[in-house]
């Protein structure tokens, strides 16, 4: 029975995760094009024209689901960062490390493709709401988390300084979402909630849910590219990192 | 069918600038950022493969 039982400590260890990270990439990379693929066809070609806002609001397609990677990867990250910081484990710091830039590229997709919704919708670019100024910071806090961790050369330190800032940024993931309902902004309430039934047809509903859906196994396969680079940076004096057949001569 | 021709496609119902600037970055992004860690991951590959023949060398009887 228990030989049965994969042993998921064992890829814990950089050494182990490494060539797993690599054979799970390509799997990661098929279902984003196949989610992305299926997610622009009922984008684009599916959806009806909306009623009040013509063509203009296809945009939700892209802005909505790099709205919530941009909260759900910060989430991840401050979760393998607490993992790092109270098991003392190296690779999930890594983790963290590799997913800030996916997760700061997300915050700041949704602000432009926000601008890009705002301007012809509400005749500006920018205002400072509720909502948008609360995914600024968001944006901000993967920039600090970042250049805290560039800035500290110890990695094991940067580790715990980056994840000091990581969970005290949590706060700001609820503010977010719930800005729209704590207070009066210029920026439309939740299109999609769990307690009532969403407020849109159910095609825009799959096209919305597709791409966010391919954005998130992007975001998967992107990081564990990323972390197969962090690992062979921080490991790169170990032995079993010279034994790799890539680095072999 | 939406749209009646690919010209109508593009003019996005006068919010061609607007929806394809958003699609287009993101598109954009979504290329580039695999391609810089591609290349990040090639570099450090690169970087080893120096260290390890330099190693090599080293040992080698005079």
């Amino acid at each position: 029975m228990s030989n049965r039982l994969i042993n998921w400590f064992k890829f814990a260890s950089p050494h182990a995760f490494y060539p797993l990270a690599g054979k799970m990439i390509p799997v990661f990379w098929t279902l984003a094009a196949l989610f992305g693929a299926a997610g622009l066809w009922l984008s684009f070609f599916v959806a009806p024209t909306d009623a009040t806002q013509g063509e203009g609001y296809r945009i939700i397609f892209i802005h909505v689901p790099t709205s919530w990677m941009s909260m759900f990867i910060y989430m991840v990250m401050a979760g393998w960062a607490a993992m790092g910081l109270s098991l003392n484990a190296r690779l999930s710091s890594m983790m963290a490390q590799a997913l800030a830039p996916t997760g700061a590229l997300m915050a700041f997709l949704s602000l432009w493709t926000g601008a890009f919704w705002g301007k012809p919708m509400w005749g500006t670019w920018w205002v400072w709401d509720a909502r948008l100024t609360s995914e600024l910071i968001l944006f901000f806090l993967y920039l600090g988390f970042m250049s805290l961790q560039a800035s500290i050369d110890d990695p094991r330190r940067a580790d715990k300084a980056g994840a000091i800032v990581a969970l005290v940024g949590v706060v700001n993931v609820p503010i977010i979402y719930f800005s729209v309902k704590w207070w009066n902004t210029l920026h439309q309430g939740a299109s999609v909630s769990i307690n009532k039934s969403p407020s849109m047809a159910m095609t825009m509903l799959w096209g919305m849910l597709l791409m966010a859906l391919c954005l998130w196994m992007y975001s998967i396969a992107v990081a564990l590219t990323r972390v197969r680079a962090i690992i062979l940076e921080r490991e790169a004096h170990t032995e079993w990192v010279k034994h790799l057949s890539e680095v072999k001569p | 069918m939406i749209w009646n021709s690919a010209a109508d496609f593009f003019a996005m119902g006068g919010y061609a600038l607007y929806v394809w600037g958003s699609f287009g970055v993101c598109a954009l992004a979504f290329l580039a950022e695999p391609f810089l860690i591609n290349r990040r991951h090639k570099e450090i590959v690169r970087t080893l493969r120096r260290q390890v023949a330099a190693e090599k060398l080293e040992m080698e009887p005079k």
